[in-house]
């Protein structure tokens, strides 16, 4: 169960944290081609800022930023992207998840465009990544009930 | 019957070690495992896909239908914590 303590210093310092974790997860994401990282790390990672503040505030402050609706609506959009793009490929001619084709919609010549295609593919994966940590740890953390427990 | 188990976890880890002495060593560059592909993937990552990272250029481009298939697995997983574990409050089953 989630239990509410009014803690002034944990609210505070979470509060001035969780902008920071969550750039650094967008950084993590988006800087997958030039150093360690990609979609599943900074998901994870921006996941992760969600639960912290359910830790130190309650659930319907979480809520309230990222409701429920819009986590679920998260999961199956990054999978629907990832997949729209393959068929985006075989619809314009070539195998599917073959980037290199994608030159014709976008402008870019057909090497530049595969690092364009890679950066949305990695941008979906962390959507999904990001919802799926968040709605796991909710419904393992309140047996479902998505309340907090008794203080 | 514990002495017969001993015996038989000691013949398997036996062979297990034997096995091993015939590995290549690590990071052995003209081990097989990095003689099929791995070259094509080091030397031509960068004027194929513009990728300086090689890990994130076979991640998501030359394997890019098993990251999709690992995506469809967390997704997955997901539907089937909010099917087995949400509960409504109007539920009259719990």
């Amino acid at each position: 169960m989630i239990r509410l303590y009014d803690d002034l210093i944990i609210q505070t310092v979470c509060r001035i944290m969780i902008p920071f974790i969550q750039l650094f997860a967008l950084y993590v994401i988006t800087h997958g081609h030039y150093s360690p990282g990609g979609g599943f790390q900074g998901g994870c990672i921006l996941g992760a800022s969600f639960i912290l503040m359910v830790i130190a505030y309650d659930i319907k402050w979480m809520k309230k930023r990222f409701s429920e609706y819009t986590n679920i609506f998260m999961i199956a959009f990054g999978v629907f992207i990832y997949a729209f793009v393959g068929l985006i490929c075989i619809i314009l001619g070539a195998e599917y998840l073959n980037y290199g084709i994608l030159h014709k919609v976008l402008p870019a010549d057909p090497v530049k465009v595969r690092a364009l295609a890679t950066l949305g593919i990695e941008i979906s994966v962390g959507i999904t990544v990001m919802a799926v940590m968040v709605s796991i740890f909710l419904n393992l953390a309140t047996f479902g009930k998505h309340e907090r427990g008794e203080v | 019957m514990k002495l017969f188990a001993l015996i038989i976890v000691i013949m398997t880890g036996a062979t297990l070690i034997y096995s091993t002495l015939e590995m290549p060593n690590w990071g052995d560059p003209n081990s097989p495992a990095s003689l099929h592909v791995s070259p094509r993937y080091i030397e031509k990552t960068l004027e194929e896909t513009a990728t300086p990272n090689a890990v994130t250029s076979v991640l998501a481009d030359y394997r890019g239908y098993d990251t999709l298939g690992e995506t469809t697995v967390i997704f997955t997983a997901a539907v089937v914590c909010i099917l087995l574990l949400r509960r409504f409050e109007d539920d009259k089953t719990v």
